[in-house]
């Protein structure tokens, strides 16, 4: 019985390698810093890493689908530039709110319809929107930061439920909606399918294209909530927000151990790195860490783990 | 007898790829309960016939009448959804998905909302593996099982699936006989069923055992189509190359010279212990038993692309390292590995850039391409192994399967090493080229070339080698020559060892 849990758990976590990562990480900044193990940090921590969680929820998606979107970081800055452009311009705020979620799921929509359409690959077409978009936010902003009026807005991120944010809760809950929706619905594990060999699963009469449109409207409108709720946090829309946000967030799922190439991966994993990567951040930082050597240690530690990942897989998985 | 209703029939269908006419108004029915064959040389457009019927080409001219109606099959969907299946010729399978997933592709059961109803799922892929004894359950991934396994996961489509149509292309090609009959009683059933059934394969042995009729196609035409009782073997064989095939096997007529390698006590383990032999210039070396034996791990230890856990490797005498397989391919040892799409081609690459990929040191001179010389090597080979090609530049992917089979030959065969290692040469090919490569075969071995035959039919084994070894469950258990090298010897040697471990 006790061998059989600890051999279930060894397994788990050759499969998810992130977490024992996350484990270490934890351990070593609990020694390293004095203020880092206590519960208004850690609970700072994962409302940090709230923002970046929601658009690697949809980036992981996409990956697993076999396709990548760039334009995530563009997309959330003009959810963030709607959401307090409309407020101010005399729309309710959840008329505001709606309208900019509304617009994330368009240009989703619009990047996966231009990918299907032309069967360009998805790295350039979001490329394009990528710079695109980010274009138009500084047409709507006229090129500064819009500040907002209505001062309640910026009060929601102040609910909480125990240590627990509105804003971490909201993460929270996307993650183990989407967790559930890659392993139940049959859109979702056919994302893996399509991922793993979208020549076989177009053989075997899958849509290939409307999964490829699907995922991305769910992709672009998971930014739009995560603009959302910085606008929150923040009541400013600067034309900058998010920038190179994109590539923190494959970086998060990518750590996870969700494959760039498609096909495998889980929001469970990605939850993984996107904390892995909030935790040392926050760490380095409370022990006053310059922030060249930060990058130079994200670096590191992305390759660490990937290397750690590499040296399980191989052993688990026989002959491929 | 009065008119026989067919489930599909197909009538004047034309496809034209750039510079091939890969079908001219081809007509072709298939009954209900009936097993219908569909043989031809490789390229002669069988592969691209099916697909049509499985939407993933479609036609330029001609029509499709199925179930008294006249319908057009866009594409996959179409196809899944009027019954019509295909079991491709190359695996089509996601290697991350368990076993039931892969069956059920793309028609996995749900409720209202699209949530998956995974215990219906798991459960009716095992009523389809069991019907079939398979050993492995429905929970698997896909990716850790062999690829004799693999394909019978593609057949568990065939019964699991309530279609009216299946098709399957080429399905034994890597199937040992166990798993053969699994499949020919899979076909029975479907045929009691009233499922209509397209068989194609290139062996004609199966042909005569499954088969109600039989239709020839030759260069994008029909040739014609036939009861199987009222034809044979040589007539088939007339049809589809237009010639009588007399001689199937040319052994070679060689000198046998000194050694050129020696193998003492390999092991890698789980896969085989103690294999010991040697091989001589001039010798064809005949490695038989049944698929799984563990042949093409031994070979590709031996080659370097697996490391051995232990023994030794002599090559013309002098002990050696385990080498890299550039190191054996510089030392003069080839491996024709047995499947082209993972191992042997990079497929979108021309056919002839493929011939000469691993030897470009050669085909330079250490400086630039001499375009000359490859362009003569490839023609060359085009030739003797009669290559269906629109040129040299084509890519291979745009090849039928046998077709891009000859060319993994071909780019071991034109390196002329000091030995070749053959891993189930004629896989897939058809039986005009095959004793093509018979014969080129048994001209290598006299000019001095040391071949070791890999191979899982017994007559090919038979017909061209001098010497037979015999391997099953990781261990040689038999070595025949002259007058021993008969079937019954062979088949007692692999399975003896069979029923020991039973
Ligand atoms: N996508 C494609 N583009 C160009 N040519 C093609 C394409 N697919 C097939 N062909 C050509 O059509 C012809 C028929 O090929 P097909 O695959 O139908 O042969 P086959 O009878 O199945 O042969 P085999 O026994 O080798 O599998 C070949 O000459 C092939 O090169
Ligand atoms: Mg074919």
């Amino acid at each position: 019985m006790k061998q059989t849990l600890v051999k279930i758990t060894t397994e788990w976590l050759m499969r998810n390698h992130i977490w024992a990562f996350l484990f270490l990480v934890v351990i070593f900044f609990t020694f390293a810093s004095p203020y880092f193990l206590s519960i208004n940090n850690l609970s700072n921590v994962l409302t940090q890493s709230a923002f970046i969680g929601i658009l690697a929820i949809g980036m992981t998606l996409v990956m697993i689908n076999g396709e990548i979107d760039l334009s995530v970081g563009a997309i959330l800055a003009v959810s963030v530039a709607l959401s307090i452009g409309l407020q101010n311009s005399g729309l309710g705020i959840w008329t505001s709110v709606m309208l900019a979620l509304f617009s994330g799921a368009m240009l989703g929509f619009l990047n996966g319809s231009l990918i299907a359409l032309s069967g360009i690959n998805s790295f350039i077409i979001t490329l394009g929107g990528l710079i695109g978009i980010r274009g138009l936010v500084f047409v709507y902003t006229g090129g500064d930061a819009l500040i907002v009026k209505d001062f309640s807005y910026t009060e929601y991120p102040e609910i909480y439920l125990g240590p627990f944010s509105i804003t971490a809760i909201i993460f929270l809950s996307l993650i183990a909606f989407f967790q559930w929706f890659l392993t139940s619905t049959k859109h979702g594990r056919e994302a893996y399918a399509i991922g793993d060999n979208a020549e076989a699963a177009y053989d075997a009469g899958i849509l290939v294209k409307r999964h490829v449109v699907i995922n991305f409207t769910i992709c672009g409108f998971l930014a739009a909530i995560s603009g959302i709720l910085l606008s929150m946090r923040l009541g400013t829309a600067e034309p900058q927000a998010g920038r190179i946000w994109e590539l923190w967030t494959i970086i998060a799922v990518v750590l996870g151990g969700t494959r760039l190439t498609g096909g495998y991966g889980s929001m469970l994993k990605t939850l993984g790195g996107v904390l892995t990567l909030a935790v040392v951040q926050n760490g380095l930082r409370l022990m006053n860490t310059p922030n060249y050597v930060e990058l130079i240690v994200m670096g590191a530690v992305l390759i660490l783990a990937l290397g750690l990942d590499r040296l399980f897989t191989s052993k688990t998985r026989e002959n491929v | 007898m009065s008119e026989v209703k067919n489930v599909l029939s197909l009538h004047g269908i034309s496809k034209f790829f750039p510079g091939v006419k890969a079908l001219d108004n081809v007509s072709f029915d298939i009954r209900p309960g009936e097993v219908h064959a569909l043989v031809g040389e490789n390229g002669a457009g069988k592969s691209t016939l099916m697909k049509i019927l499985a939407g993933l080409y479609n036609p330029d001219q001609g029509n499709i009448i199925h179930q008294d109606k006249h319908v057009k099959i866009r594409n996959p969907l179409e196809a899944r959804t009027r019954g019509i299946l295909l079991i491709h010729q190359e695996l089509s399978l996601s290697p991350e998905l368990s076993v039931a997933e892969n069956i059920y592709l793309g028609a996995w059961p749900t409720n209202f909302f699209g949530v998956l109803k995974k215990r219906k799922l798991n459960k009716d892929s095992l009523i389809a593996l069991s019907a079939m004894g398979c050993d492995f359950g429905p929970k698997v991934r896909v990716g850790s099982l062999s690829i004799a396994k693999r394909q019978m996961v593609e057949i568990a489509r065939a019964q699991a699936f309530n279609a009216n149509v299946v098709i399957f292309d080429e399905p034994t090609a890597s199937l040992t006989d166990t798993e053969k009959e699994q499949l020919f009683n899979t076909i029975r059933e479907l045929k009691a069923r009233d499922v209509g059934i397209v068989y194609i394969s290139h062996k004609m042995d199966e042909i005569f055992e499954i088969a109600d009729r039989i239709t020839v196609l030759r260069d994008g035409t029909v040739q014609g189509t036939v009861h199987t009782k009222d034809t044979n073997i040589n007539l088939i064989t007339k049809m589809m190359i237009g010639r009588e095939l007399n001689t199937f096997f040319t052994r070679a007529n060689s000198e046998i010279g000194s050694e050129v390698l020696r193998v003492e006590k390999l092991c890698r383990k789980g896969e085989f212990e103690n294999v010991s032999f040697s091989i001589k210039s001039g010798e064809v070396l005949g490695l038989y038993g049944l698929i799984g034996a563990g042949r093409s791990e031994v070979a590709e230890t031996i080659f370097g692309v697996r490391k051995a856990d232990s023994g030794k490797i002599a090559w013309m005498e002098k002990e050696i390292n385990f080498p890299t397989p550039r190191q054996a391919i510089d030392m003069g040892l080839c491996l024709a590995p047995e499947s082209r799409k993972e191992q042997g081609l990079v497929l979108n690459m021309s056919g002839k850039n493929n011939v000469t990929l691993p030897h470009l040191v050669k085909y330079s001179n250490y400086t630039v391409m001499d375009w000359r010389r490859e362009l003569a090597t490839f023609e060359k080979y085009r030739e003797v192994l009669d290559i269906k090609t629109t040129g040299a530049d084509q890519e291979v992917v745009q090849l039928s399967g046998g077709n891009q089979q000859k060319f993994v030959l071909a780019k071991w065969l034109c390196n002329e090493p000091d030995l070749l290692i053959l891993d189930e040469p004629t896989r897939g090919i058809d039986v005009g080229s095959k004793s093509a490569i018979h014969a080129l075969i048994a001209g290598l071995a006299e000019q001095g070339l040391a071949v070791i035959v890999i191979s899982s039919e017994m007559p090919e084994v038979l017909g061209v080698s001098h010497r037979i070894l015999t391997m099953s469950e990781g261990r040689l258990n038999g070595e025949f020559s002259g007058m021993e090298m008969t079937e019954s010897n062979l088949i007692n040697a692999v399975s003896q060892h069979l029923e020991q471990t039973a």
